[in-house]
């Protein structure tokens, strides 16, 4: 079937999540006509976020409403390169959006920036621990780009998420209760940090006993009225409890949809078209430049989108599988370790901690905002020393009360049964009175732990799954078991009656039934090698100059933090290298 | 029927549940029903919506429908801390949810090949929702024919709770499909139907959410942000505005 062929344009842009949006606004303000691509449906705080129809844990929570349409697309996940990869059919261990906004229409809010040494990590911990200091067949990198390269364009996202937060240093000097282990920040928040729910100040609270250093978390939900830099209105987050997996009525988180969207829509150079599925990015006959994309339209008819340049502004797997798809860069071979496409890909290494309080506190678990809490830094990164625990990562712990509804969230007791007179007397007895916090650890890379196309199973198109090969490894569960018992003393400090810790046993495999989290990262990754990366340290492909490829598929490895904010922060830094070196002088920024 | 009706009755609320879905007998009095009437004749929605009179099962049989009351009594009943599951109207919540897209499978990933794997890497089984209750149910009541003369329903509470626990435990081999996942898929929807919003026909007068203290749709805590421990003070709303 012939493709229809659409008028050409500057850029297209594959995907309108938060990177999709940020350079669309950058690329259009440079003057370039722009076309972004979205799979999914159009989506807007009106209607998919009114009150009170979101207000409905079963259509968003449970069947979740906002996520991706795993019929349509999916993965396919084993343990081991010996094994046979199982398709992922049920949406649990992870989460995707899907439709304009993308995940970040669906997120919590949690506005981190990132450790700068995880940046460099290789180099960081060969410099204090010693070259040995990293196990064998762990293939941790380096991205190539400083934290203070990346600085202002933190700074900046903060601003256009009108995020709310206490910094503690301000371009040296002390300002406030912030976070003493910051990164060094040119400016404050924009919004000063939001209030404590009983929870979190409680941890807090035993935290600070213990010797440690609590701080307010970076939330990018409002804690009072605010503009942003492209004159979008937010408004006060209210702690309604339904951020994660629901579109904010209040207009307080950050989205896509609200930060930027409406900016966008005052510009005649821009075009959103929804429904539209890239099958590949088209590359000419020397396999070095694109000359387009080629989509599925909602009619299901094939059109090619010329364009002088292709941004791959997909979900971080969604981006891997296109580049496979697309023969941009050489895949991954663990064998051999030869190859980029698809190597390092990382999680995030969770583990939770529930405390049961007495009937007469009560910790009203459903107040709540997403990116709301009081976290500790001090096994975060490579804020304490390694040297004698002998693991690499961290992680930082937090009670971060989103909002725990009824039919997904009610924890009870160790031993508890799941049904009957003695489950109901639990809920009763348990429900208002829990704490939950977690150790939302870093994840490493390994050699055997990769991304490629399954030999087997396909989309309804035609075209393969992405393959993920991924399981738990020592040095990872080795690492959250240490913090999570440093998280375990703050749980006793706040005097619980009774404690479930999650987290896992050695030689536990990757649990594809239980949510972990959403914060996928690496297979498409930026660094100084060609041998070694994707990606430049702009996030441009070595290969094809004139495609960029934005998203968490560019970090080298897992971070401790939550991926959004570095994902933000380089989506700008890699818009200005476009518009202030690439628009200029089309070809390679680096040279291989 | 008339086995059905004889056997002795744990429970009021277990009682009002099988002469309404097994004898369809009307009847007068229903928990919640002042909300949901004026509802129903506003809308002029049929006879069938939750509360203002006995639910019509769509998607289960006199059977099925007796066997998932029978089941969901258990795994939430009716005690001292209040109402349960069939108070809630878990049954018609869940033949409702029957006609979703989630139980036709269209929300997974379905396409084969088909194979087992190890449990981490999640549900593997071409059965949709639809198939796993119309085959589970059916091979529960053959194992307890065969086991205890007698179909699921027809069991005194205690004997239910053994088969019920026997499925969770998957210690009963049930033909086409496993007993954990039955029993999981069973106590999932039950769990859903005692908690969600009751524009989807469960929780009916918000029983569920005021067993617990979860204030449903209220969704607006700026005053209430830090109560320094203190419980918060308001009852739940719905999404449709029904208080309590």
């Amino acid at each position: 079937m012939a493709a229809q062929k659409k008028p050409h344009v500057d850029a297209v842009i594959v995907g309108f999540g938060w990177t999709g949006a940020i350079l669309a606004k950058e690329l259009t303000e440079a003057g370039l006509k722009v076309v972004a691509l979205e799979r999914g449906e159009y989506r807007d705080t009106y209607p998919d976020g009114a009150y009170p129809n979101t207000i409905d844990e079963l259509t968003y929570s449970v069947r979740k409403k906002l996520f991706i349409d795993l019929s349509k697309n999916t993965v396919s996940i084993r343990h081991g390169v010996n094994d046979t990869a199982l398709p992922y059919r049920q949406l649990a261990a992870f989460t995707p959006g899907e439709g304009v906004g993308g995940a970040g229409l669906h997120w919590s809010g949690v506005h981190f920036r990132v450790a700068p040494e995880e940046l460099r990590l290789r180099s960081h911990y060969e410099e204090r621990y010693g070259k040995k200091f990293i196990p064998e067949g762990m293939t941790i990198q380096d991205a190539g780009v400083s934290y203070e390269e990346l600085e202002p364009h933190f700074d900046f996202a903060e601003k256009v998420f009108g995020t709310s937060g206490q910094a503690y240093k301000v371009k040296d000097q002390i300002v406030g209760d912030g976070n003493i282990f910051d990164a060094p920040r040119s400016d404050h928040f924009p919004l000063p940090a939001q209030l404590n729910t009983y929870s979190a100040e409680r941890f807090g609270r035993a935290a600070k006993e213990l010797g440690l250093h609590p701080y307010r978390l970076p939330s990018a939900n409002t804690s009072g009225p605010y503009t942003n830099p492209y004159g979008v209105q937010m408004g006060p987050c209210n702690f309604c409890g339904f951020c994660s997996g629901y579109a904010c009525y209040m207009y307080s988180k950050a989205s896509p949809n609200l930060n930027i969207l409406p900016a966008l829509k005052q510009t005649p150079n821009f075009e959103l078209r929804v429904k539209c599925h890239v099958l590949r990015v088209n590359l000419d006959d020397t396999k070095k430049r694109a000359t387009g994309v080629t989509y599925l339209d909602a009619a299901g008819r094939e059109v090619e989108q010329p364009a002088d340049l292709v941004i791959v502004a997909a979900f971080q797997y969604h981006n891997v599988r296109l580049l496979l798809l697309s023969g941009i860069g050489k895949p991954y071979d663990p064998v051999s370790g030869e190859g980029v496409v698809g190597k390092n890909f990382a999680y995030q290494n969770l583990s939770t901690i529930t405390a049961f309080f007495d009937k007469d506190t009560y910790t009203n678990p459903y107040i709540g905002a997403g990116g709301n809490g009081v976290a500790v830094d001090d096994f975060n990164a490579d804020n304490f020393d390694h040297g004698p625990l002998g693991f690499v990562g961290g992680s930082p712990c937090w009670v971060n009360q989103a909002g725990t509804k009824p039919i997904s969230g009610i924890a009870t007791p160790s031993g508890t049964p799941n049904w009957g007179s003695a489950w109901k007397q639990s809920v009763k007895d348990n429900y208002l009175h829990t704490v939950s916090m977690d150790a939302h650890g870093s994840n490493m890379t390994y050699r055997d732990v990769y991304l490629d196309l399954d030999p087997t199973y396909q989309d309804p198109y035609g075209q393969p799954l992405l393959r993920m090969t991924f399981d738990w490894k020592d040095n990872d569960i080795k690492m959250a078991r240490y913090v999570t018992g440093q998280m375990h003393k703050i749980a006793e400090a706040m005097g619980p009656v009774a404690i479930n810790v999650y987290t896992r046993e050695f030689g536990a495999h990757f649990d594809t039934r239980r949510y972990q989290t959403t914060h996928l990262v690496g297979g498409a990754i930026m660094g100084t090698d060609p041998k070694t990366s994707v990606l430049n340290r702009y996030l441009q492909s070595w290969d094809v100059h004139n495609v960029f490829v934005m998203g968490s598929s560019a970090f080298p490895q897992g971070i401790g933090y939550n991926p959004t904010g570095l994902v933000a922060a380089l989506a700008y830094w890699s818009a200005k290298a476009i518009r202030e070196q690439y628009l200029k002088n089309p070809g390679p920024l680096v040279s291989a | 029927m008339l086995k059905f009706l004889s056997v002795k009755q744990s429970s009021d609320s277990r009682r009002t549940f099988l002469r309404k879905s097994v004898a369809l007998v009307p009847i007068a009095s229903i928990a919640g029903c002042d909300l949901t009437a004026t509802t129903s004749s506003n809308t002029g929605t049929p006879a069938t919506q939750a509360g203002a009179s006995p639910y019509t099962p769509v998607f289960f049989d006199a059977k099925e429908w007796a066997f998932v009351g029978a089941a969901v009594d258990r795994l939430i009943p009716a005690d001292a801390n209040g109402p349960g599951a069939i108070d809630a109207g878990v049954p018609e919540f869940i033949d409702r949810q029957m006609d979703t897209p989630y139980a036709h499978g269209a929300l997974w990933y379905m396409q084969g090949p088909f194979q087992e794997g190890p449990p981490e890497l999640g549900y593997q089984l071409k059965l949709v929702p639809r198939d796993v209750y119309r085959m589970g149910i059916a091979a529960v009541d053959r194992y307890c024919s065969k086991t205890y003369s007698k179909t699921f329903a027809a069991l005194d509470t205690t004997t239910r709770d053994t088969v019920l626990g026997q499925l969770e435990a998957n210690k009963i081999e049930l033909d086409e499909v496993p007993a954990g996942t039955f029993f999981a898929q069973l106590l999932q929807n039950t769990r859903e139907g005692f908690f969600c919003d009751p524009v989807h026909g469960g929780n009916r007068n918000m029983v569920g959410w005021k067993t617990i203290g979860f204030p449903g749709a209220r969704a607006d805590f700026m005053d209430f942000v830090n109560q320094d421990g203190k419980p918060y003070p308001y009852g739940p709303v719905s999404i449709k505005g029904e208080r309590t």
